[in-house]
């Protein structure tokens, strides 16, 4: 391969305008593969396109350098129209090492781009990933479009005169690496100057390396003939705003702070350390001048029971856990049910029963949250759809717990969590306030006399005078709350406790629907496989197809409307990651026929999975 | 904090009555939860504690009904979880006075893990454990503190467990008070009932408490009236550890070892030990709560006193400093962090 000088004359290169594009990179957590995929989000989300990303980790905290089990990927699909997933199949995989090419390669679509760094496919780095022979010289790669970069030694040289140790210098070659793909896709190099100078802002001599190796990368791309072409992707028509791009759990934390002050009511969130959902525990931490109480309990029960004491006490309990720590919060979840007191319960959903696969998604707790738990215990639902929507749902669950005195599960999964896409930032001035009451009427005062319209019960707290009163678990008698095991009286009161939760979706708006409001194939889903579906329907309805589908956020209760549209369509097709948990509770609820489409492999349906299914069926 | 709308009462000279509730107390006739009751109505009547900023939280067990009973803010919860429930109640309001009520199978079996974080933590709460050394409200089967060998419903041929001394593992959770005392003593209950009430930090009471239908008797080899006076020892703050009828025994330290002594003969209150609760290390208080020998007496009262910061009153303190320090949240700012992009 010939080494660039930088003297050369440009060579003469055609721009292609590109609709979308799905690149991935991939390596070992010490290329610095999350940085590189966060910098060209930025980049790219500067660039004015839409977009899509998913972080994908090693389970492994610390897997050997250079081994199958330690590759680590970022995803990022960007567009110039709107887009709704981080992307099939990428076109291009950025790999900088043989591991990560092995991991990802069979990813890849048909004709893709390889982009490798050759100096890390030596044959200790071979052996590590089980490679025989070179890929890059045993002809196995030959369906593919091959760019080989020898950026380890393109990155030293280009810092020869900086100051740093070698070590230090040879850190910048994913600065390098990014550099070759900003050119390839005209990508600003500014926003990732800017961070650069603001991350290292304590040592310049590492901000000039880092700077210096992102443009000799730029450069290099632009001044060799390694590549015969770049590539333009148009900006998006995205609505007017101001925009940052967000993952599911950024979202969802400010999504619970905002509620928290929409309330002007303090959030206590009690969560134990588990795989997805630690990150909301992290998140909230960090923010505790908005008068947050985060307690991390000895396990999960204590978790959930300390949010239950917060809330009788007066502020909004919330717990966050994934299906595992919700099977032991059950029983706890029943109190709150019984109780009657405002809880939110937020489950990432994790792959597999018992340790599964934590790292890997899955929408398989839904019946766990509507019927799991002893006895008839009712609990309100909800579901986010996209790594943005999560700071609306959040906001909702607590608009619901504490109008409705009542559990409300908020259901999100390990691929929303830490996916990202772009957010207009809402005008928190136009956001509704979420009253609190916990006013009632002295002396005659009674702790189960309910609102009417709501069948919520007062939330008095302790401190006021005069409204000492006693609850628990045991079965309520009407009104007054006192103990009783009237066998009329439970059978009351299970009804009036399900029927409260049934009126919750009196507050829900009508259902949108994507596409005609009747015809002959509806596809409905809940949670985050919106992307893929939404996706899907509108491929297909551009080919002239009549599809329709509907998203559900309001999982239980189902929406009013809901069986009214599903009547209006000949076939309902639910798609989800699990062996058909929406499908059962629609066939339950309507006694309408629904095919099932199921997926459980721990990531994401496609898009072309959707709609593939969707064309067979019309 | 939650806003409240109700003004404060003030109770003038409020008395046992105005802490009884409603409800018909319900335990079996005999039992000695009616003992601690009482003596938690009048504690609370001689404090003035006003009964708006009381809470009483239980688990499940014949004393979790205790809340039932008490004209307060109660909240009868589920089986050991008492001490989660209290710690989210006292972290959300560190106004209200919290006491947790619990039994030997809530607290030390189903709940131990409970127990065991919130004496390290220090929440302040008032934990008082009623020990009857059995299962009542199940019907009679073997409990964590039920004595080897014991015949119950579970253990027809008797218990192969071992039990668990709760003052020793409270002292070994570093609770920061820790005391014992009897149904049957009246004074001394409502002493300790009141020490605990004025104790910032985790108080841990064990109640030898009586259940005269599955376990009648378990604790009369100390308690009864005519073998109290030689096998209770009430330890007193800077006394001598002295007991017996006639106050004529002591406990002395023999290497590493507690010995009965009598005074008299060459031995003066001098050569006993001098119970002090406040010592930061723990070990005499541990040591007291270990050896059960036929030769020794069991020590009543409180065995260990210290003052920590609460785990309550550090969470407030930090989100106070941090505030301080950040500034006052502001949400359209924390919304609009990180680097942001307009499009017209």
């Amino acid at each position: 391969m010939a080494t660039p000088s930088t003297d050369s004359p440009r060579p003469k290169r055609t721009k292609e305008t590109l609709e979308r594009v799905t690149i991935r990179f991939a390596g070992d957590s010490g290329d610095g593969i999350q940085l590189s995929g966060n910098q060209f989000t930025m980049a790219t989300a500067m660039a004015g396109n839409d977009l899509g990303t998913l972080p994908d980790f090693p389970a492994e905290i610390r897997a050997p350098a250079g081994t199958l089990p330690g590759v680590s990927n970022f995803q990022i699909s960007f567009s110039e129209k709107t887009i709704h997933t981080p992307g099939d199949a990428p076109d291009v995989l950025v790999a900088m090492n043989p591991a990560a090419l092995k991991v990802n390669l069979k990813d890849l679509i048909p004709n893709g781009t390889i982009i490798v760094n050759s100096d890390n496919f030596a044959a200790a780095n071979l052996k590590k990933a089980n490679y025989a022979v070179s890929p890059l010289e045993d002809g196995s790669l030959s369906a593919y479009r091959v760019v080989q970069i020898p950026i380890n030694e393109l990155n030293l040289k280009a810092l020869e005169s900086s100051p740093l140790p070698k070590k230090e210098r040879d850190k910048c070659r994913n600065f390098y690496a990014l550099g070759v793909i900003y050119w390839l896709y005209d990508r600003p190099l500014e926003p990732t100057l800017d961070w650069i100078a603001g991350k290292f802002a304590k040592n310049a001599d590492v901000v000039a390396a880092n700077q210096t190796a992102l443009r000799a990368g730029y450069n290099y791309a632009d001044t060799t003939e390694i590549f015969t072409q770049s590539y333009v992707v148009r900006r998006a028509q995205l609505p007017p705003g101001t925009y940052r791009n967000i993952t599911g759990t950024e979202a969802l934390v400010l999504g619970l702070v905002t509620g928290s002050q929409l309330a002007g009511t303090p959030i206590f969130y009690g969560s134990y350390p588990i795989t997805p959902a630690s990150d909301i525990l992290h998140e909230l931490a960090r923010h505790k001048n908005f008068g947050v109480m985060t307690f991390q309990a000895e396990d999960e029960i204590a978790a959930v029971c300390a949010a239950i004491g917060a809330s009788y006490a007066g502020a909004i309990g919330i717990t966050g856990t994934s299906g595992p720590g919700v099977a032991l919060k059950g029983e706890a979840i029943g109190l709150a049910v019984m109780a009657e007191l405002p809880l939110v319960i937020i489950n990432v959903q994790r792959a597999g029963p018992s340790t599964g696969m934590p790292t890997k998604a899955e929408q398989a707790d839904l019946l766990q949250a509507v019927v799991g738990r002893n006895s008839e215990c009712p609990a309100c639902v909800l579901a986010a759809s996209t790594p943005a929507d999560c700071f609306e749902v959040a906001i909702e669950a607590i608009r619901i717990a504490t109008k409705y005195m009542t559990p409300v599960f908020l259901l999100s999964d390990g691929f929303l969590t830490n996916s990202s896409e772009p957010w207009a930032l809402p005008d928190i001035t136009k956001l509704q306030k979420i009253t609190i009451d916990h006013s009632a009427v002295p002396g005659e005062f009674k702790p189960y006399q309910r609102d009417p319209e709501t069948l919520a019960r007062p939330w008095v707290i302790p401190g006021m005078a005069g409204f000492e009163h006693r609850i628990g678990g045991l079965e309520k008698e009407d009104i007054t709350g006192n103990v009783s095991y009237d066998p009329f009286n439970h059978e009351k009161m299970t009804r009036t406790r399900a029927e409260k939760i049934r009126r919750i979706a009196q507050d829900f708006p009508p259902t949108k629907i994507l596409g005609d409001p009747s015809g002959h194939l509806l596809v409905i889903g809940w949670g985050s496989t919106y992307g893929a579906i939404t996706s899907a329907v509108e491929n297909v309805q551009a080919k002239g197809k009549k599809v329709s589908a509907v998203h559900l956020r309001h999982v239980w209760p189902f929406p009013a409307d809901l069986g009214e549209i599903l009547k209006r369509f000949d076939t309902v097709l639910v798609p989800e990651m699990n062996l058909g948990q929406l499908r059962m509770l629609l066939r339950g609820e309507y006694g309408l026929p629904v095919i099932g489409m199921s997926k459980v492999q721990g990531r994401p349906f496609t898009i072309g999975e959707i709609q593939r299914k969707i064309e067979d069926l019309i | 904090m939650a806003t409240i709308t109700a003004p404060p009462a003030t109770m003038t000279k409020p008395t046992r009555k105005d802490y009884e509730s409603d409800q018909e107390v319900r335990w079996c006739p005999g039992c000695g939860d009616y003992s601690i009751l009482a003596q938690m109505q009048r504690v609370c009547a001689d404090l003035g504690l006003p009964r708006e900023n009381l809470v009483f939280v239980s688990g499940i067990g014949c004393s979790s009904r205790f809340p039932y009973y008490m004209n307060s803010f109660g909240f009868h919860t589920i089986h050991g979880r008492a001490p989660a429930i209290a710690t989210g109640i006292k972290c959300s309001r560190p106004d209200l006075q919290v006491w947790v009520i619990t039994g030997d199978g809530d607290g030390l079996s189903i709940g131990g893990n409970h127990m065991l974080h919130t004496l390290r933590r220090n929440v302040d709460l008032k934990i008082i454990l009623f020990n009857n050394r059995i299962y009542g409200l199940t019907k009679g089967q073997t409990s964590p503190t039920s004595e080897m060998g014991k015949i119950s419903k579970s253990t027809p041929i008797g218990s192969i467990e071992h039990p668990i001394q709760p003052v020793s593992f409270a002292v070994a959770a570093e609770a920061t008070f820790v005391a014992r005392t009897v149904d049957s003593e009246p004074k001394h209950l409502q002493e300790t009932l009141k020490r605990a009430a004025e104790h910032k930090g985790t108080a841990f009471v064990e109640v030898f408490q009586n259940c005269n239908i599955f376990n009648d008797g378990a604790w009369d080899y100390l308690v009864a009236k005519d073998v109290r006076d030689d096998k209770l020892l009430e330890l007193k703050h800077g006394k001598p550890m002295i007991f017996g009828k006639s106050l004529d025994k002591g406990l002395r330290l023999n290497g590493y070892r507690l010995e009965v002594v009598t005074l008299g003969d060459g031995v003066s209150e001098k050569d006993l030990l001098v119970h002090d609760e406040t010592i930061e290390e723990s070990s005499l208080a541990y040591m007291l709560s270990r050896e059960e020998r036929p030769d020794l007496p069991m020590p009543i009262g409180v065995f260990r006193n210290v003052t920590h910061p609460t785990y309550d009153g550090l969470l407030k303190s930090q989100i106070d400093d941090y505030t301080a320090k950040r500034g006052k949240g502001d949400l359209k700012k924390l919304i609009h962090s990180g680097q942001l992009w307009t499009v017209d």
